[in-house]
């Protein structure tokens, strides 16, 4: 402190080149910022428009859409590749006469129980491999072993274990949401911090309650992220198995709807099928998930 | 410059039994590649009311010793003894701050975070911990943010609730590791004079972690200087006629360079020794 006034006194008197020179002090009352003009303006409703992800997600199906119409028109091959609004009609009709619903709910009903269980069941086993070594080295391996399988790779030998039915499907959906959700899950875990670990023993928590109350909601922005993940998966591999045996119980699924329609040569209604597929698949997305996430790890600052 | 807050107090009744017993403890632990021994047979008492501040470089232990008597880390030598009962594992009755911000659980509001480790521990009813929890955040003036989640508020802020949520416990002893090393100086400051105005209103007694001598002198009213790599006790001094208020005074100033001393003679033989060798 005082050398430092001292120097400052000896650079103004001797005028160093080398120190900055020593400037007048000076104190402003800062007054009224009224004539500065514009401080706060409401943004225009064009502005307010493009800060929606939905409108902007939704201005790009209208592109797609549009491309699609405007080549599909001209090509006029409504078997290869029918339109736009030649699917749309197709979709309209099965939704009204063709039991689109019917077969919709058929698959989801099967996609749901298969879900439910592949979530416990990875509960179960991440909650092992937390708290002790040979659970952590089980489900390494086992997640190195069964996540690069395809999960429809195993539809053979369930059908030969469990028969044509819900039995085999369910086998097939636990293996494609169990892998990737107990993957999600255990890195969650391993990378909840230290300090909030310790914040939690401190607080006298141990075994099942120091997991439920502070590694899972510690941890769920992975966990939510193996959830989707595990969702997009298993509505895949339902699809697909599907396809390959079609009818399970009664009516068959959306699976089934378009193998039908391909073997019918109904292209339309094949484009509509998966044009279902893809409509379920945005609307979990944004609406199941989206809320989720909205509630839960955005809310808590967790994600952006 | 006129001394804020009377911090000299008359000590309890000296022959009354030390609340906190470090005896012959060495603390160790293990890295991927090393064994590593943090402190070596460090003793010291802490009796009921004190502001006992663990001074020392980096690599001193101070945070390991803390970590012994918070339960999360078993002495390999020496006894920790809390209240006649020998600590083996974290509990609620030593509750800790930490230096980082992410101490403080992120899906729980301010409010909800002071709660949940009364809740948790069973240590009161619904009705009752409301009340203390809301009276702890109003004492840390956090009453208006009560129901804001944590990553909406500044670094002093959640430290301020990390407090709170300690106090409201009202544990035997309140562990801080270094609360404030992560605020930037005025906040410092700010957070240091409510925490002696704190101790003013509830006497608790702490165990402070710091590695700022300035900090010490002002925080604590006795500190134990340790030596680093491992830590083994230098010395054990009296600031507790020492505060805020008499920052720049001669007193504060002396044992200031005295502790700045005894840590920078180690420095020097450290240097020497690593010059011969």
């Amino acid at each position: 402190m005082k050398s430092g006034t001292m120097a400052e006194a000896r650079g103004n008197r001797a005028g160093d080149p080398g120190l900055p020179p020593v400037r007048p002090e000076f104190v402003r009352a800062v007054g009224d910022a009224g004539h500065i003009g514009e401080i706060r303006r409401p943004l225009s409703i064009w502005e307010r428009a493009t800060n929606i992800a939905s409108v902007r997600r939704m201005f790009i199906l209208v592109v797609i859409a549009l491309a699609w119409q405007a080549y599909a028109v001209p090509l006029n091959n409504p078997l290869m590749f029918p339109s736009f609004s030649a699917t749309a009609a197709a979709f309209w009709d099965a939704l009204l006469a063709g039991g689109l619903l019917l077969k919709v709910w058929v698959s989801i009903s099967v996609l749901l129980k298969g879900y439910v269980c592949g979530i416990v069941i990875a509960m179960v086993l991440t909650s092992l491999a937390v708290s002790t070594r040979i659970g952590n080295d089980l489900l390494t391996t086992l997640t190195a072993m069964f996540n690069p399988l395809p999960a429809i790779a195993l539809l053979p030998l369930a059908l030969l274990w469990f028969g044509l039915g819900d039995g085999s499907l369910i086998f097939v959906l636990i293996h494609a949401v169990l892998w990737p959700l107990a993957l999600n899950t255990h890195s969650g875990f391993m990378s909840v911090s230290e300090t909030l670990r310790m914040s939690g023993r401190n607080y006298g928590l141990t075994g099942l309650r120091y997991v439920l109350l502070i590694l899972i909601p510690a941890a769920f922005p992975a966990i939510l992220a193996g959830l989707k993940i595990g969702w997009a998966f298993a509505w895949r591999t339902l699809i697909a198995a599907e396809l390959v045996f079609g009818v399970s119980s009664g009516s068959g699924g959306l699976g089934w709807f378009i193998f039908e329609n391909k073997n019918e040569l109904q292209i339309a209604y094949v484009f509509a099928g998966l044009g279902t597929v893809i409509l379920i698949g945005l609307a979990v997305e944004n609406l199941v998930f989206r809320t989720i996430e909205v509630r839960t790890v955005r809310k808590w600052g967790m994600a952006r | 410059m006129q001394p804020e807050v009377a911090i000299d107090l008359p000590r309890p009744a000296a022959a009354a039994a030390p609340l906190l017993e470090v005896s012959g403890v060495t603390l160790q632990y293990k890295t991927k590649e090393h064994l590593v021994t943090a402190t070596y047979r460090v003793d010291f008492q802490v009796y009921r009311g004190d502001r006992f501040v663990l001074l020392g470089p980096s690599g001193c232990g101070k945070s390991s010793l803390l970590k012994g008597v918070g339960g999360f880390l078993r002495p390999v030598e020496g006894r920790i003894v809390l209240n006649g009962r020998e600590i083996d594992r974290p509990g609620p009755d030593r509750m800790m701050v930490f230096q980082e911000f992410d101490q403080l659980l992120p899906w729980r509001t301010v409010r909800q975070n002071v709660l949940f480790p009364l809740l948790a521990s069973g240590r009161l009813g619904r009705a009752a911990a409301e009340r203390r929890a809301a009276g702890y955040i109003e004492k840390v003036n956090l009453g208006k943010f009560a129901h804001v989640y944590p990553h909406m508020l500044s670094g002093g802020m959640k430290q301020r609730v990390a407090i709170a949520r300690a106090m409201a416990m009202e544990p035997d002893i309140l562990l801080m590791d270094e609360p404030f090393a992560a605020l930037d100086a005025l906040t410092r400051r700010k957070m240091q004079e409510e925490l002696l105005q704190l101790w003013q209103d509830t006497r608790f007694t702490m165990l402070f972690v710091t590695h700022s001598i300035e900090e010490a002198i002002i925080v604590g009213n006795r500190i134990l200087v340790l030596s680093p790599h491992p830590g083994q006790v230098k010395a054990e001094l009296n600031s507790h006629q020492l505060g805020h208020g008499s920052v720049g005074s001669g007193e504060f100033l002396s044992l200031q360079d005295r502790i700045h001393g005894m840590l920078f003679a180690e420095q020097v033989e450290q240097d020497e020794v690593g010059h011969h060798g």
